[in-house]
């Protein structure tokens, strides 16, 4: 089964020998699930000069309840591109790592990595094969980012790309959120935002962002400086995908929460 | 109607070996070998696109001699069943034993079944924390399986290369020392009445399974780099490729999640970046 020539897409040569291992595959009972398994919610997604920013809560809730205070939203999907996760964690995380091994895949079997255009549309075929489930209540949206090597000017190599439940891939300009608490998100950003932003000027108002998004949405944590859970904070540039370490991550949260003492609205 | 001849079975799998052992010799030979910081290919071949050396995963690399078309199939399926294991269990749980099993069991099966065998010869390496930790597994056409101490070689002569191989080969030397003693045995063959010859750089695919690296290890070395190297001038680490990151010599936290892709593992925790904690 694994000598037969073919693809060089892993999901595909999956839907030939495992079927079951893919998401959208599974037969599902009739019915609305949405409330049965834990919820991620907000991420980020700001491009600055050079690169880009990705940031998300640690919140997953189930219906009224926090499913989990610390978990981790924002993921590298290869060495230049980064993909967070709003919607159904379980399915959210499967489709992620999915999404990680066929881009490491292609690469190692063709010897080369696919365009960042050509991995946001196979992002979106993914996403679209989850779509039965997706209307029993069990979506996944993603927002998938990255720094475009091809970028004829490296200032603006960094971009973003958002997806609905039917596929679809938007390329967005400037920034973007998706989750629950992307309204409130995305009006801060829209306040805040200018191009040509640096790295560590996005990163913070990244963070600033998830902040009003918690301020108003009881799904989407803020930073909790008691059990010391800050926002996952990634960035991608010519350099690669980077994540900040926790002590950075906590001196940008420290900074924004010490701003809203004296300003609560930032 | 047409006559059968009988013909021994154990004629038909000379004949077999015959065609194959052939096939293999025909070709330009490879070497790996285990340095210091990791495994070690070196493969001489006219084309750059073409490659006898890839990638498989994390920490397994492959090589080949013989037929491209035969070996570039098995590299697939290699890749594809690695891929499919690591996405199944864990990446840690992809092991290079496993690999060169399933490979010995694919070589033998066309061996025994099919008309004609693969004429191939390839080497599955695992780089491990220290020398003595990599494996280096042989696979031959007809399925069987050797683990090689340390340094093997393949191909046309193989064995004259083996030779000088051996008394090259120390597990501890550099990169740059073990680059330097797989030219001088591969072009210790092939020159006029069986004399050495010289391989220029760009005739060489070279890459390493580099063991301080943390998710991803395999890189190749093309290039500039590759000529520091095998002039001496290089002799300590390779310059990381255009784009990369330089190599972090600690884990990164993320190193320690491994459900999650390592294809930038080694790219978050640029030590240099890092304040000391």
């Amino acid at each position: 089964m694994f000598t037969n020539a073919g693809t060089s897409s892993f999901t595909t040569f999956l839907s030939k020998v495992a079927p079951e291992m893919l998401p959208g595959r599974r037969p599902l009972p009739p019915g609305m699930a949405a409330d049965m398994a834990p919820h991620a919610t907000t991420i980020v997604a700001i491009a600055a000069a050079g690169g880009v920013v990705m940031a998300g809560d640690r919140r997953a809730t189930m219906g009224n309840l926090i499913a989990q205070r610390d978990i981790e939203k924002v993921h590298p999907a290869d060495a230049y591109s980064l993909v967070g996760i709003a919607g159904t964690a379980g399915i959210g995380i499967e489709l992620m790592r999915l999404f990680q091994v066929e881009l490491e895949h292609y690469e190692k079997i063709e010897g080369a990595m696919l365009s960042l255009d050509g991995k946001a549309n196979r992002l979106a075929s993914m996403i679209r094969g989850n779509l039965g489930a997706a209307m029993q209540g069990l979506a996944v949206v993603p927002l998938f980012a990255g720094f475009d090597l091809a970028a004829s000017d490296p200032a603006r190599a960094g971009r973003i790309f958002s997806f609905d439940v039917t596929g679809g891939p938007y390329e967005e300009t400037g920034y973007d959120a998706i989750g629950s608490g992307s309204l409130f998100a995305k009006s801060a950003l829209k306040k805040r935002f200018r191009a040509g932003l640096s790295i560590d000027d996005a990163t913070r108002l990244a963070v600033e962002a998830l902040y009003d998004a918690a301020d108003d949405d009881t799904a989407t944590g803020g930073p909790d400086l008691t059990r010391r859970i800050y926002p996952v904070v990634m960035t991608a540039t010519a350099d690669g995908t980077h994540r900040l370490t926790d002590a950075e991550t906590a001196t940008i949260a420290e900074g924004v929460v010490s701003g809203r003492m004296e300003n609560p609205g930032g | 109607m047409a006559m059968q001849f009988y013909a021994s079975p154990e004629q038909i799998m000379r004949d077999r070996s015959e065609l194959a052992r052939k096939g293999i010799a025909r070709g330009r030979s490879a070497v790996v070998l285990s340095y210091d910081g990791g495994v070690l290919f070196v493969a001489e071949n006219l084309s750059s696109t073409l490659h006898k050396v890839s990638e498989i995963y994390d920490r397994i690399g492959f090589a080949a001699v013989g037929r491209y078309n035969e070996f570039e199939n098995l590299r697939r399926a290699g890749v594809r069943m690695a891929d499919l294991n690591g996405l199944s269990y864990d990446r840690r749980d992809v092991t290079g034993l496993a690999l060169a099993n399933a490979y010995a069991q694919t070589l033998g099966a066309i061996f025994t079944e099919q008309s004609k065998p693969f004429e191939v010869e390839i080497c599955v390496a695992e780089v491990g924390a220290t020398p003595d930790d990599d494996s280096l597994y042989r696979v031959t056409y007809d399925g069987s399986v050797n683990d090689e101490p340390g340094r093997m070689a393949m191909g046309g002569q193989a064995e004259a290369i083996t030779g000088v191989l051996k008394n090259e080969h120390r597990p501890e030397m550099t990169l740059s020392e073990a680059v330097r003693a797989a030219m001088k045995a591969l072009s210790s063959v092939g020159g006029e009445g069986g004399a050495a010859r010289t391989i220029a750089a760009n005739q060489l695919e070279v890459a390493v399974l580099d063991r301080r690296r943390v998710g991803r290890t395999f890189r190749r070395v093309t290039g500039a780099a590759l000529t520091a190297l095998l002039d001496g001038e290089a002799e300590g680490d390779v310059a990381p490729a255009p784009g990369r990151a330089k190599t972090p010599t600690v884990p990164t936290e993320e190193a320690k999640k491994p459900t999650t892709s390592a294809g930038s593992a080694d790219l978050e925790g640029n030590a240099e970046d890092k304040p000391a904690e």
